[in-house]
C-alpha cells in the first residue's frame, strides 16, 4: 500500500486527504477547495481508495451512506405495504387465506393475496433487504471508524494555517498575542470543560470527542439486534406453542420433552361491574356495555421425576402453583407460560334420565362424560342403559340412516342408546341429543330425556422459551448508549494559532453550531483573538 | 374520587387557555422591533413563556389529578393519549425555547399543540376502566415515552414549518407554495372537524343505524354527524335523521369514513373562505409573522430537535413497546399495524439523520423532511388508530 508523505514530515496512509497530523491538504482537490470537508478529519477511507477488485466494488457499493439510505427507505415503503390489509396470521384462521382476501376485501384484496403482501415480513425479499441493512452497517461502519479513529488520535495542536483558513468559522489579524492572553483562553476554555492542549505558540481545545464513537455504537447495537433476530431459527434457541388446557386437566407442557406438566385448576373471566368498581368507571362502562377486567387461569406445574426412566409412567411433583394472567406470565425456568385465549363453557358431560314415556317415572340418571364415556351405565333393578354410538359434532344422518360427526369436538354430542329395562329385556333404541330425543328404529316405552349439561372452560396458554432475548436486550442497550452518545453530545474543537505576526482562530463541530459560536464568544470574551465568523450563513 | 375528576377536567380546559393566552403574547412579541430571535426575550415573550408554564403545570395537574381519580396514568385510551401527545409537544416546546430563545416558536408550536388538545376532546373522554391487555406499569412508561419522543419531534415539523413559511417565494405560485398549501389545508381540514363535531353535539344531533358488520352479524352504529356515507345494509332508526347518499361495503366502517368525508368538505369550505376574503394563501398570511427569524438558527432547532427526540422515540415506541409486547402478548414482536408504523417513523428519521449528514440536506429540504416526519406520526396517530385497527385499536 502506497504512502502520502506530508510536508511536515508525517507519512499518511494513501488515500488521505488531510494530513493526519498538521491538517494541510493532500488532494489537488482539496487544495482548491474554500472549505475542508471535515466529516472524516479528511482521512483515508479505503471505499474512497481502492475501486479495482470485485471486493473493492462490493465494499464501495455498501459503504456508500447513499446506498444505505435507500435500503432504509425501501425497507420502510415495504413495511407500509403490509399494513394496508390484515397480514396472514391476523386473519381467522378457520378460513383459508387463498379465499379469504378475495371474500372481504374484493378484486384488491386477491390482488395483495397474489402478490404475496399477506405474509410479506416473512418474504425473501423482505429479509434480503433487512440483510442487506446488516451487511451496509458493518461495512459502512468499518470504512469510517478506523481513518477517524486514527486522525482524532494523531491531530496536532498547531495544525497548518491553510488548514485553520478553510474552517466554516475562522477569523485571522496581523499582530501577536500576549501570555496573559493565552492564560486567559485557557482558563475560560477548561472552565467550560474543554481539554486544552498548548505547543509552539498554537493552542487546541477540544470538548466530547466521545460522541464521533456513538453512530459506531449504535450500529454495533443494531447489528447484534439483527444477529439476535437471526439466532431465533438456530435450533433450541426459540420455543413457541400454544395448550389449550381443559378446567381441571393436566397436560404435558410441549417443548419440555414431557419434564414438566401443568394443571388447569380454574379459568376466570371477570367483567367491570358498575356499581362495584370505583365510581369513576360507571360512564364508561354503561357506555361501552361489558368490559373484561381478568382473565387467568389458576395453574398448577409439575416436575416428572421419572422423565429420565424409559418406559416408566409419569411422576409427578409439584413445582410451583401460579394464576397466570395477561401481563403475568409464570416463570420457570427458561420458559415462560402466558394466558393468551380461552374459550367458555365447553360441554363436558351431559345428564339423561331412563324415563318411561307415558307415566314420566325416572329409573334413574346417567351421566355422559363426553371426552370418557362408558358402554354401557348399569342403573340397578334390571336398569341399564348401552352406549350404542357417540357423535361428538352431529351432523344428521346419511341416507342409510347412520348418524354422522362432522368433527371430533363435542360441539354438538349425540347418543344412540340402547335402553334395557325388565319391561324390554330385548332394549329399546332411543337417539338422544340436548333437549330432544328421537326413536330412529320405531315407536319406544321409554326414553332417554336430556337433564342437564355439565360444562366447564378450556384456557389456551402459551409456552414460551426464547434465549435470544438476552442477545437482542444487549443490542437495545448497545444501540441506546451509541445515539445517546451521539445526539446528545457534540465534539467541538477550538483553534488558535500566532505564527508569523499574524494570529488566526478557528472552530469546529459535528453539529449544533450555535452552541459552539456561543461557546466561542464566551471564551475570547477580553482577549484580542479574532472572533471566528461563520462563513456559511444564509 | 368523582371530583377529583372534575378537578382534572377543569385544570386541563384552564390549560387550554393559558397555552392559547400565550399565543398571543408570543405573536406580540415579534411585532416588537429590536431583538432578533436567539438573542434574548423582550417583555412579551418572557410573559409568553411564563404563561406557557403556568398552562403546562396545570395540565400536568389535570394529567396526576385524572391519574389519582382513574387509579391508572391517563393514556389509556384516544382522548387521554391525544391530550398527553398536546402535552408533550408543549413540553418540548419549553425545552427548544430555553436552548433557543425563539419566541415565534410557541406563536407556532402553542396553537398546534391546542388544536391537538381541542381534536383529543373530540373523542369520548369518561374515565375508562383497563381491560386485562393494558393492566401494566408499561403502559404508562411506553406510552409517555413514546408521546415524549414524538412530542419532541413535533418541534421539529415546527420549526420546518416555520423556515418554509418564511422562505418559500410567494410573488409566485409554484410547487413548493403549492404543497405548503397542501399542508395548510390539512390543518385547515382538523380545525373544520373540530367545528362541526362540536356544532352537531352541541345541537345534539345523533342518528342510529343497524346494518350488517364484516362478520355478518347484525350491529349497531351511532352517528354524531349526519351521515353521507352509510353502513353495510344499514337502516336508519332514529326518525327524521338523513337518510345517507351512499352505502359502504362491510370491511369499511362508514361513521369514520363520515367523519372523515365532513372534515373534507369543512376543510375545503373553510380554507376557501379564507382564500376569498384575504385574497392570500395561508402560507403568505402567515409570512409576516416570520420575518424576523434567522434561518439558520431555524435549521438548527429542526435539527437539534430531531437529535434529542429520536432517542426518546426510539425508547419509547420501539424498546419499551418491545418489552411490554413480551410480558403481555407473548412476543417482543409482532408486526401489529401500530409496531410497524412506529417502525416507519424510527427508520424515516433515520433517513432524515442520514441525508443530513452525508449529502448534506440542510435548510429547505430538511424542512420538508421534517413535515413528512410529523405527517407519518399523524397519521400513526389517527389512521391506523381509527382506519387500521390492530392490537392497539383504542377508543
Ligand atoms: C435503521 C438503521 C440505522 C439507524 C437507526 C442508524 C442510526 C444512525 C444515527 C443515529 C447516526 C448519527 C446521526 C447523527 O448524529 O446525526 C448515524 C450515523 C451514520 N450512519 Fe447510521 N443508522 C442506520 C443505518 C445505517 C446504514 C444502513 C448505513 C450505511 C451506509 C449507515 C451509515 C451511517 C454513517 C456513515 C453515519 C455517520 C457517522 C459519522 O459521520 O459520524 N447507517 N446512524
Amino acid at each position: 500500500m502506497g504512502k502520502v508523505k506530508c510536508e511536515c514530515g508525517r507519512v499518511n496512509p494513501n488515500g488521505t486527504i488531510l494530513c493526519e497530523s498538521c491538517g494541510r491538504a493532500l488532494t489537488e482537490k482539496a487544495k482548491q477547495d474554500k472549505l475542508v470537508d471535515m466529516r472524516y478529519e479528511g482521512s483515508a477511507r479505503r471505499s474512497q481508495t481502492y475501486n479495482k477488485t470485485l471486493i473493492d466494488k462490493v465494499w464501495n457499493f455498501f459503504s456508500s451512506v447513499k446506498v444505505g439510505i435507500w435500503i432504509i427507505v425501501l425497507l420502510l415503503v415495504a413495511a407500509s405495504f403490509g399494513t394496508i390489509l390484515p397480514q396472514e396470521f391476523y386473519i381467522p384462521s378457520n378460513v383459508p387465506p387463498e379465499t379469504y382476501y378475495e371474500d372481504v376485501y374484493g378484486t384488491f384484496g386477491k390482488l395483495y393475496y397474489l402478490i404475496g403482501f399477506h405474509d410479506l415480513y416473512n418474504s425473501l425479499w423482505f429479509s434480503a433487504l433487512v440483510a442487506a441493512l446488516g451487511v451496509s452497517l458493518v461495512i459502512a461502519s468499518l470504512d469510517r471508524v478506523v481513518p477517524l479513529y486514527r486522525a482524532l488520535k494523531n491531530q496536532r495542536v498547531d495544525r497548518h494555517e491553510t488548514f485553520m483558513k478553510k474552517q466554516r468559522l475562522f477569523a485571522e489579524r496581523e499582530g501577536t498575542l500576549q501570555r496573559a492572553e493565552w492564560q486567559r483562553v485557557k482558563e475560560a476554555l477548561e472552565k467550560k470543560k474543554y481539554k486544552v492542549r498548548m505547543e509552539n505558540g498554537a493552542l487546541l481545545a477540544e470538548k466530547n470527542r466521545f460522541t464521533r464513537w456513538g453512530p459506531y455504537v449504535n450500529h454495533v447495537g443494531l447489528i447484534i439486534f439483527l444477529l439476535g433476530a437471526l439466532l431465533r431459527s438456530v435450533p433450541g434457541m426459540y420455543i413457541d406453542e400454544l395448550l389449550w388446557i381443559r378446567e381441571g386437566e393436566t397436560l404435558q407442557v410441549p417443548g419440555t420433552n414431557g419434564e414438566y406438566y401443568v394443571k388447569n385448576n380454574g379459568f376466570t373471566l371477570e367483567n367491570y361491574q358498575a356499581g362495584e368498581d370505583p365510581e369513576v368507571f360507571n360512564e364508561a362502562i354503561n357506555r361501552v356495555g361489558t368490559v373484561a377486567k381478568n382473565y387467568q387461569t389458576d395453574a398448577v406445574l409439575y416436575k416428572n421425576e421419572n422423565n429420565e426412566l424409559p418406559g416408566a409412567s409419569p411422576k409427578l411433583e409439584e413445582v410451583q402453583r401460579d394464576a397466570i394472567q395477561v401481563n403475568q406470565p409464570m416463570k420457570f425456568g427458561q420458559f415462560a407460560v402466558y394466558q393468551t385465549s380461552f374459550r367458555q363453557d365447553e360441554m363436558k358431560a351431559m345428564h339423561f334420565a331412563l324415563t318411561n314415556k307415558e307415566t314420566g317415572e325416572e329409573f334413574g340418571e346417567i351421566v355422559v362424560d363426553l371426552f370418557d364415556q362408558q358402554a354401557s351405565y348399569d342403573l340397578g333393578g334390571g336398569y341399564k342403559v348401552e352406549l350404542l354410538g357417540y357423535y361428538p359434532d352431529f351432523d344428521g344422518f346419511t341416507q342409510e340412516g347412520e348418524p354422522t360427526s362432522k368433527s371430533p369436538l363435542p360441539n354438538n354430542p349425540a347418543f344412540l342408546f340402547n335402553m334395557i329395562t325388565p319391561q324390554t329385556p330385548e332394549g329399546e333404541v332411543s337417539f338422544a341429543q340436548i333437549r330432544n330425543t328421537m326413536e330412529p328404529l320405531g315407536e319406544t316405552t321409554f326414553k332417554m330425556a336430556f337433564k342437564s349439561l355439565d360444562t366447564r372452560d378450556v384456557s389456551a396458554l402459551t409456552i414460551r422459551k426464547d434465549l435470544t432475548l438476552p442477545v437482542l436486550a444487549a443490542g437495545g442497550l448497545i444501540f441506546m448508549i451509541g445515539v445517546i452518545q451521539g445526539s446528545y453530545w457534540n465534539h467541538r474543537r477550538l483553534w488558535v494559532r500566532e505564527k508569523n505576526g499574524q494570529v488566526y482562530a478557528a472552530g469546529h463541530t459535528n453539529k449544533n453550531w450555535h452552541g459552539l459560536k456561543r461557546d466561542i464568544e464566551a471564551v475570547l470574551e477580553g482577549t484580542t483573538i479574532p472572533r471566528p465568523e461563520d462563513r456559511q450563513k444564509e | 374520587m368523582a371530583n377529583l375528576a372534575g378537578v382534572s377536567s377543569t385544570l386541563l380546559e384552564a390549560a387550554f387557555f393559558l397555552y392559547l393566552a400565550a399565543t398571543f403574547l408570543f405573536g406580540g412579541s415579534i411585532r416588537q422591533k429590536g431583538l432578533r430571535d436567539g438573542e434574548g426575550l423582550n417583555r412579551w415573550g418572557r410573559l409568553g413563556i411564563l404563561v406557557t408554564i403556568i398552562g403546562f403545570a396545570a395540565q400536568l395537574g389535570y394529567f396526576f389529578t385524572r391519574w389519582a381519580a382513574a387509579g391508572h396514568a391517563p393514556v389509556s385510551n384516544l382522548f387521554e393519549f391525544t391530550t398527553f401527545f398536546g402535552m408533550m409537544i408543549v413540553g418540548a416546546f419549553i425545552l427548544l425555547f430555553f436552548i433557543y430563545k425563539t419566541a415565534v416558536l410557541g406563536l407556532f408550536a402553542l396553537p398546534v399543540a391546542l388544536i391537538i388538545i381541542a381534536y383529543a376532546s373530540m373523542f369520548p373522554s369518561e374515565i375508562s376502566p383497563l381491560i386485562p391487555a393494558l393492566q401494566s406499569h408499561w403502559l404508562a412508561i411506553h406510552v409517555t415515552t413514546a408521546a415524549a419522543g414524538q412530542g419532541i419531534l413535533a418541534i421539529s415539523f415546527i420549526a420546518g414549518m416555520i423556515y418554509l413559511v418564511k422562505n418559500i417565494d410567494q410573488t409566485k405560485s409554484t410547487k413548493k407554495t403549492r404543497w405548503l398549501e397542501a399542508v395548510m389545508f390539512f390543518i385547515v381540514s382538523v380545525v373544520a372537524f373540530i367545528l362541526l363535531t362540536t356544532g352537531f353535539t352541541l345541537s345534539g344531533y345523533k342518528s342510529e343505524f343497524e346494518y350488517v358488520n364484516k362478520e355478518d352479524q347484525a350491529a349497531s352504529q351511532e352517528f354524531g354527524l349526519p351521515a353521507l356515507v352509510g353502513p353495510n345494509e344499514g337502516t336508519l332508526l332514529t326518525e327524521g335523521k338523513m337518510e345517507p347518499l351512499a352505502e359502504m361495503p362491510a370491511f369499511i366502517n362508514a361513521k369514520k369514513l363520515n367523519t372523515v368525508i365532513w372534515s373534507l368538505v369543512g376543510g375545503i369550505v373553510l380554507y376557501m373562505l379564507i382564500r376569498l376574503i384575504t385574497r392570500r394563501r395561508v402560507a403568505a398570511l402567515l409570512q409576516p409573522l416570520v420575518r424576523n427569524v434567522s434561518s439558520d438558527l431555524l435549521d438548527e432547532i429542526g435539527y437539534r430537535s430531531v437529535l434529542i427526540g429520536f432517542p426518546v422515540f426510539a425508547l419509547g415506541a420501539l424498546i419499551f413497546a418491545m418489552i411490554w409486547a413480551q410480558i403481555a402478548w407473548t412476543r417482543f414482536w409482532g408486526w401489529d399495524p401500530k409496531e410497524v408504523w412506529a417502525l416507519i417513523t424510527f427508520l424515516f428519521y433515520a433517513a432524515f439523520l442520514h441525508l443530513r449528514l452525508s449529502k448534506g440536506w440542510h435548510g429547505e429540504k430538511s424542512a420538508w423532511l421534517a413535515v413528512v416526519g410529523f405527517g407519518i406520526i399523524m397519521f400513526n396517530l389517527v389512521a391506523v388508530n381509527l382506519v387500521i385497527a390492530g392490537l392497539h385499536s383504542y377508543a
